[in-house]
């Protein structure tokens, strides 16, 4: 039972990271907050990952000179270094755009920005239909 | 790579065994020069050169393997499962011809409208964010490897989301609909990744042909339905299918216009042939599930996207967002035609990923003239008698428009018929009558659009506008290319059997 437990114990903490993180995205109005849950979700994936390369008693990956050394395996480590990665790009870029739209919005709640949106259609000038920009 | 230590060994060779790579390195190589470029027009000679070279390297390959061939390429001379490995056959040599071409068409006309609609220091990032998008695209339907499809995913996503963002300058609304299609394609990207996952604790392998062999010797088993439906759910992000589509109209409509282009004529393309890869390639050993999983799941989100997309583009009033919405109704076909996975099927779906970016590509063209043109958005309102201020322009429009209808003689004609014949193949009635439905009621919106811009007198007082060859001639090379393919489709319709071959020919 204990075994058990610690055999899955991983997975469990993927799983519930997992959901924690996509209700953040879905249900969160405020952007960071959204962006937070985004990083929790593929966070979850990394561990994951990491999980199934482990290997129970496997050392570090690295070539000793004893033939019967257990090796945990390397390939998912490699892969979510380059996850990591793409997940830091993301989250800079997601960050910039926040930044932006606080500019121009003078807001990050989705709700208000959803609103400054009608708002900005209603009040939208008809521009003169002659004389284009040439 | 291999041989450039060679001193004494022809160029011209090297170049041809290295086309695989070149054809998504040179953009990808080609960005970051862009990037540091201060002089906007400087940096588009540069994407003009990645993305014309990348069309010249997708049709020698085209030509390489229209006869059936498939061509590997080891990235770095690692075998797979090692290394990474590069697929060229039938199918990923037509979707990448359509693209490439598009992408150089839509880079040609891009100068002008960029002049307009970015801010001039902005120029070269733009054209570096295009040069990497493209490259991503590309990537994606070359890699034969399941978790580097992942990585092109993402650097085709963060560029186009940049690309969609810098619609900020005309109207700030781009930075949300950047913002959310980021979120979303994250979000999508990541499912596909667990997917992935799943399937590599069961199989130990990445590379697409392996899983391909492994898969069916497993059996079947939960995680591999788990796996499966998690790299499926991600993709249809991607691809924007209904109910998942939700960031496409926003991020074509508010995006400046020849990134609509861009983007409306190539980015969803690339994500649905990997949705055909993966359902018939790494999954081609186990029809039974594929089969059960498109039938009921993808079939009814695809004629549900098409009545969504067809209605919500009925009571749209800015072009763009119509435009937008009508693209989630013609995606539904193509994904339809594929989710049917008989030979026929699959072709129709393959002739209309060609069809569709012809159509779509020209008509967001033509919309990007206008808006250079009048100065600022183009909604119904302000095109008002358009046909007869700018008669150029607005005949390719003209002729786009009537193909996306399905007008004979031109291009969506030929698509709207094989899928016919495919369901008719099927015999799946309920399907052919919701179809047909559906296509009647986009010559609605259709004729909405054609009405205001040609039966409709033009304002008092309203001059003629100026309109620019840089965006015209590359907009009448596509209308032409509408008329071409329907009139004479045989090279596109053999080319789209051949992909069909070769996704399930050894299946069925």
């Amino acid at each position: 039972m204990i075994e058990q437990l610690a055999f899955s114990w991983n997975y469990i903490i993927v799983v519930i990271l997992m959901m924690m993180g996509l209700f953040i995205v879905i249900a969160r109005t405020n952007l960071i907050k959204k962006l937070i849950g985004l990083t929790i979700f593929q966070t979850s994936v990394f561990m994951f990952y990491i999980s199934l390369g482990k290997i129970a008693g496997g050392t570090a990956p690295i070539l000793t000179v004893d033939p019967n050394t257990l090796y945990s395996n390397p390939l998912p480590h490699v892969l979510i270094l380059t996850a990591i990665v793409v997940g830091v790009a993301t989250t800079a870029l997601g960050l910039a755009l926040i930044l932006r739209i606080n500019e121009a919005f003078g807001s990050i709640e989705e709700d208000e920005i959803l609103a400054a949106k009608v708002s900005q259609a209603m009040a939208r000038p008809q521009r003169p239909i002659s004389g284009g920009a040439e | 790579m291999s041989g450039a230590d060679m001193g004494t060994v022809d160029l011209g060779a090297v170049l041809i065994n290295n086309l695989p790579a070149l054809l998504v390195v040179v953009p990808l190589l080609l960005a970051p020069i862009a990037a540091l470029v201060p002089v906007s027009s400087l940096a588009w000679v540069l994407a003009l050169a990645g993305t014309g070279a990348s069309f010249i390297a997708a049709l020698l390959l085209q030509s390489i393997t229209e006869n059936g061939i498939r061509l590997t390429y080891f990235l770095g001379n690692w075998e797979p499962p090692w290394g990474i490995e590069f697929v060229v056959d039938s199918a990923s040599s037509l979707t990448l011809v359509v693209m490439t071409a598009l992408a150089f068409l839509a880079t040609l006309a891009a100068r002008r409208c960029v002049d307009v609609e970015i801010a001039t220091k902005d120029g070269g990032k733009f054209y570096a964010a295009w040069l990497l998008a493209c490259g991503g695209l590309y990537g994606l339907v070359l890699t034969a490897d399941a978790f580097n499809l992942f990585v092109f995913l993402e650097i085709s996503a963060l560029a186009s989301t940049i690309l969609i963002g810098m619609g900020a300058g005309t109207d700030r609304r781009a930075l949300v609909a950047g913002y959310n299609y980021l979120l979303i394609g994250a979000v999508g990207a990541t499912f596909y990744v667990i997917g992935v996952g799943f399937i590599y604790a069961m199989t130990g392998t990445l590379n697409m042909a392996d899983l391909a062999s492994r898969l069916p010797e497993i059996g079947t088993g939960t995680v591999l339905y788990v796996g499966f439906g998690f790299m499926v759910a991600g993709i249809l992000v991607k691809a924007a299918i209904f109910p998942v589509h939700i960031w496409l109209p926003a991020a074509y409509s508010y995006a400046p216009s020849p990134a609509s282009t861009l983007l409306a004529a190539i980015a969803t393309k690339a994500a649905l042939y990997v949705l055909a890869r993966i359902a018939f390639t790494i999954f081609g050993g186990m029809p039974d599930v594929v089969e059960l999983a498109l039938a009921n799941i993808l079939v009814p989100l695809a004629v549900a996207g098409i009545f969504v997309g067809t209605v919500m583009a009925i009571y749209e009033s800015d072009i763009k967002k119509l435009l937008a919405h009508s693209s989630v109704a013609q995606i539904g076909y193509i994904a339809l035609g594929l989710a049917l996975a008989t030979p026929a099927g699959i072709a129709a779906g393959f002739i209309h990923i060609g069809n569709h970016a012809l159509i779509k590509g020209g008509l967001f063209m033509a919309v990007g003239g206008f808006v250079v043109a009048l100065g600022s958005r183009a909604s119904l309102d302000n095109l008002t008698g358009i046909g007869r201020r700018m008669p150029i322009t607005a005949t390719a429009f003209l002729i786009c428009g009537l193909s996306l209808a399905g007008l004979p003689l031109t291009a969506g004609f030929i698509s709207k018929l094989y899928l016919v014949r495919a369901i008719l193949e099927t015999e799946s009635y309920v399907i052919l009558s919701l179809v047909l439905i559906s296509s009647a009621l986009s010559v609605v919106y259709l004729w909405k659009i054609m009405e205001v811009m040609w039966m409709q007198p033009a304002p008092v007082r309203s001059a003629k506008l100026i309109e620019n060859p840089t965006i015209y001639v590359p907009l009448w090379i596509i209308a032409i290319g509408n008329i071409w393919f329907g009139i004479d489709a045989g090279w596109l319709v053999s080319a789209a059997k051949m992909a069909a071959l070769a996704l399930v020919g050894a299946g069925v």
